[in-house]
């Protein structure tokens, strides 16, 4: 799906614009950033309900796409900017994790985590 | 062969990453694998990201060249008293609040040896650790 999709899927607030048109194969949902950085492999869209600037961080090292932050949760200007800087898109949804990623699974998105 | 040299500060932790995140976009510009590139960015973010919580910052010396990215990070911190258990998956000294931040899980080491070729530990407790690891192109 695309990230204008996921957008609607979770009724999302867009933050951080990008290429809204990219192709969305992957995702994974995770508030430990290490987790992110040990099983994660071309996921391009990150769920997560941490704010700070380190989950911009870890969506850069491991070449992403999309961050989603959950729970409609405060994100402040230096996460922001650090994700305008590192061209990665920010969106925020009410939605809770679970409801979140459950929506983009039925809507067609898969995890291809390597099973832990 | 490029050296880049870094301070990575030990009280800002979101700061934490820049030096990394420098290294990858270098690597990117000098058109260098993207496999290996991501190996390095994790294994150093991760390195860096250690520096900051346990040790009061340090500094981090990267060589690269066409065969291969090899990174040096060094730090005075209190030094690994057990090595053996901290390369263990989910063996973490980390304070809560870190954990808060989205690390300390005990996941830091165990990463960097997955994501790098060759790493090594040298640390002595009460004067430092030094993190020296590689990743062939």
């Amino acid at each position: 799906m695309t990230v204008n999709e996921v957008v609607r899927i979770l009724n999302a607030r867009v933050l951080v614009e990008g290429d809204m048109e990219a192709e969305i194969k992957t995702a994974c949902g995770s508030d430990m950033m290490s987790d992110v950085l040990a099983f994660v492999k071309d996921q391009a869209l990150l769920l997560t309900g941490l704010c700070n600037p380190q989950v911009i961080r870890t969506a850069e090292m491991m070449d992403m796409r999309c961050v989603v932050f959950v729970r409609g949760k405060g994100v402040d200007e230096a996460i922001l900017r650090l994700a305008q800087d590192r061209d990665i898109i920010v969106l925020q949804t009410d939605y809770r994790m679970f409801t979140a990623c459950g929506l983009l699974f039925e809507g067609g998105l898969r995890g291809e985590c390597e099973q832990a | 062969m490029l050296t880049l040299r870094y301070e990575v500060p030990g009280d800002d932790f979101t700061r934490a990453g820049e030096a990394s995140s420098d290294v990858k976009r270098k690597l990117k510009q000098l058109g260098y694998n993207p496999e290996a590139i991501r190996k390095v960015a994790i294994a150093m973010y991760e390195g860096e990201i250690n520096m900051v919580i346990h040790a009061g910052g340090g500094e981090a010396i990267v060589d690269i060249d066409p065969r291969q990215v090899h990174v040096v990070l060094r730090d005075h911190g209190p030094g690994i008293p057990d090595v053996e258990k901290a390369m263990q998956e989910g063996w973490s000294t980390a304070p809560d609040n870190v954990r808060n931040l989205g690390f300390g899980a005990g996941m830091g080491l165990p990463n960097i040896k997955k994501y790098t070729d060759e790493f090594r530990i040298d640390t002595a407790v009460g004067e430092g650790t030094t993190l020296t690891m590689t990743v062939f192109a």
